[in-house]
């Protein structure tokens, strides 16, 4: 029961492409929007959970991209392991600095995230000789799963959506774990964690250090599935966005961080068509939703549904009786 | 090499008198609100903006500046009327999230107003340089100076020594307890963020003639103007311009002494490594956390 969503998130993602072959919204937007929930369900551990900002993740993201680039363009690894050294990497940088980045609190910490995504993404537009420039690096090989070379945007939708099932899956079980139950007392008061016996510094870190591994893995994903990196896909406006999705569906919920990732994805691709009033509806639909509905689309229209449907059996005393 | 090393002191502290200005705004929002307005960058870029087409359309530069200000002023009064209040209470994350979404939405009106281009005030008293010792300051530069010294005096009287300054200063310090001695924080919440956004145009008017300006201008200026506020411990105004001075001083030394490309990078690590060691700023007040 605690996996019914689970499995009828996977049954969608499975029968999608089934019913509608080569449907470019079900397969190239859709791997987009798998991406997407691999970042957000990672961040929400982070945010959600934890309840620590982080206006810096498209760092990390970036981090695995460019791992996965430059180890297999400019030193022939092989994918899996250029893949490995990346979230080895985005692992290391993440512990190293989540100790003196969450002490800091609220603004203070969205300060700090927010410098060190622009510094990562500074390097990554000057280090020229080793990450392209602006101009980025192209001809990023296939990635090589034990001799199978994904291509083409059915198995890449394939790939990404079994990516982005278990990242779902470990995320669910993460949360119901001793470490989640810690985490959620860090959210509620930090000091009272602490007072109960929770080392508050350690759950925090290990936040950190797991939503900076799914980001990692999702850039490297992305490296060999764009065979393009360059740093416009990993700059301010993207961690900004993914903050997005996170509080968009809705915070310390799994499915509300996923749901969020779909529907910002999905919203994206939708106001292409306005073109230069793209931008106009963005801001004006983040200004509503959080005006609104403050605690997110999914986890605000559950609750709604939720009252209705308690409200119609109230309607209706002779079933309760 | 200390003529060069003067050279950029001059245009750090130019630099830097902006990011004064911008941090300011951050700080009086986040006095009368507890609000870090992400917008703050857009009201700089809407005061050039509106400058630049003003002129352009035919009033004299005095009037420009004063009309786009106003209108900086407007925009600011519309945010707080219905993005700020009607969120009243919301979460850290979600009065982010609020702001960010008006900073994207006035990028998105400035881009259908005048497009991508780039665009550039004339200087208001010429462009012939001057010499300073071994340096040469352009008279633009002075009027950052000036401007920023007069608008910084300005809002510490006003604190200091007007009864409308020092109520707003009390709904900072309490809001429930100011609304009780008969403070109205509504207004008073509006006249913090007209004020913000004011003191934002301004300094996107002095900076036009320096830079170019587009609907994106806004955004690092924003950024700087925010790691100002961070700098100097967020709520403290004149913590604002000194972490605003210290910033831009510094970026400009990094940028010619080590790399101009790396600039950005050296002023957000110089933040870093503030809150590293001082995690609520240079100047900022310890908080405890109240169970």
């Amino acid at each position: 029961m605690r996996l019914a969503g689970f499995y009828a998130f996977a049954a969608t993602v499975a029968l999608l492409p089934a019913l509608f072959p080569d449907n470019y919204f079900v397969v190239v937007v859709g791997a987009s929007a798998g991406l997407n929930v691999i970042l957000a369900v990672g961040l929400n551990l982070l945010m959600g959970y934890a309840g620590q900002i982080s206006l810096g993740h498209a760092a990390f993201f970036g981090l695995g991209a460019y791992a996965s680039a430059i180890l297999t363009t400019r030193f022939g690894w092989p994918s899996l392991l250029a893949l490995a050294a990346g979230l080895i990497a985005a692992g290391l940088l993440a512990w190293a600095f989540a100790r003196p980045i969450l002490r800091l609190r609220g603004h203070y910490l969205a300060m700090a995230t927010l410098g060190f995504g622009v510094i990562v993404h500074v390097i990554m537009v000057q280090a020229t000789g080793w990450t392209g420039g602006p101009d980025g690096l192209a001809g990023v090989p296939p990635l090589d799963l034990f001799g199978w070379e994904v291509s083409g945007d059915l198995q890449w939708y394939g790939v990404i959506m079994a990516a982005a099932l278990l990242a779902v899956w470990l995320s669910l079980n993460l949360v119901d774990s001793p470490v989640g139950r810690a985490l959620r007392a860090v959210h509620g008061s930090e000091f009272a964690a602490q007072m109960m016996g929770v080392d508050t510094a350690r759950a925090k870190t290990q936040a950190f250090v797991v939503s900076a591994l799914f980001a990692a893995f999702a850039g490297s994903l992305f490296a060999h599935q764009q065979a393009f990196v360059s740093p416009d896909s990993f700059d301010l406006t993207v961690s900004v966005e993914l903050v997005t999705m996170v509080v968009l569906g809705g915070l310390a919920s799994t499915f509300g961080a996923a749901c969020g990732a779909i529907a910002l994805t999905l919203l994206q691709q939708a106001l292409v068509v306005f073109e230069d009033y793209e931008m106009l509806i963005h801001g004006a639909l983040l200004m509503a939703v959080m005006i609104f509905l403050p605690q997110g689309l999914f986890v605000g229209l559950t609750q709604a549904a939720r009252r209705l449907g308690s409200a119609l059996v109230r309607s209706r005393p002779s079933v309760a009786a | 090499m200390f003529e060069q090393v003067f050279q950029f002191l001059v245009t750090g502290i130019t630099v830097g008198s902006l990011y004064a200005l911008v941090g300011l705004g951050f700080a009086l929002i986040y006095n009368a609100s507890d609000v870090v307005n992400f917008a703050q960058g857009e009201f700089v870029m809407l005061g050039a903006m509106a400058a630049i087409a003003l002129l352009s359309a035919g009033l004299p530069l005095p009037l420009a500046a004063v009309v786009a200000t106003l209108l900086a002023v407007g925009v600011g009064l519309l945010l707080e009327r219905f993005a700020i209040e009607p969120a009243a209470g919301a979460s850290v994350v979600a009065t982010i999230i609020i702001t960010i979404g008006a900073a994207i939405f006035l990028r998105g009106i400035a881009l259908l107003l005048w497009g991508k281009d780039f665009h550039t005030l004339p200087p208001f008293s010429g462009d012939a340089p001057i010499r300073l010792g071994g340096a040469t300051v352009l008279p633009q530069s002075l009027w950052v100076l000036a401007a920023t010294g007069v608008l910084v005096a300005l809002v510490r009287a006003f604190f200091d020594r007007t009864l409308l300054g020092k109520a707003l200063l009390a709904c900072s310090f309490n809001r429930t307890a100011a609304q009780a001695v008969g403070i109205n924080v509504k207004v008073m919440l509006r006249l913090a963020y007209g004020l913000s956004a004011g003191l934002g145009a301004v300094a996107g008017i002095l900076i036009a003639p320096i830079t170019f300006s587009s609907y994106e201008a806004g955004v690092m200026l924003g950024l700087k103007g925010f790691s100002a506020a961070i700098v100097g411990g967020i709520g403290n105004p004149m913590g604002a311009v000194a972490g605003g001075l210290l910033l831009g001083v510094l970026e400009a030394l990094g940028a010619g002494l080590v790399s101009s490309g790396y600039k950005d990078a050296i002023a957000f690590l110089f933040v870093l490594m503030v809150l590293f060691f001082e995690p609520t700023g240079l100047f900022g007040h310890k908080v405890a956390e109240r169970v």
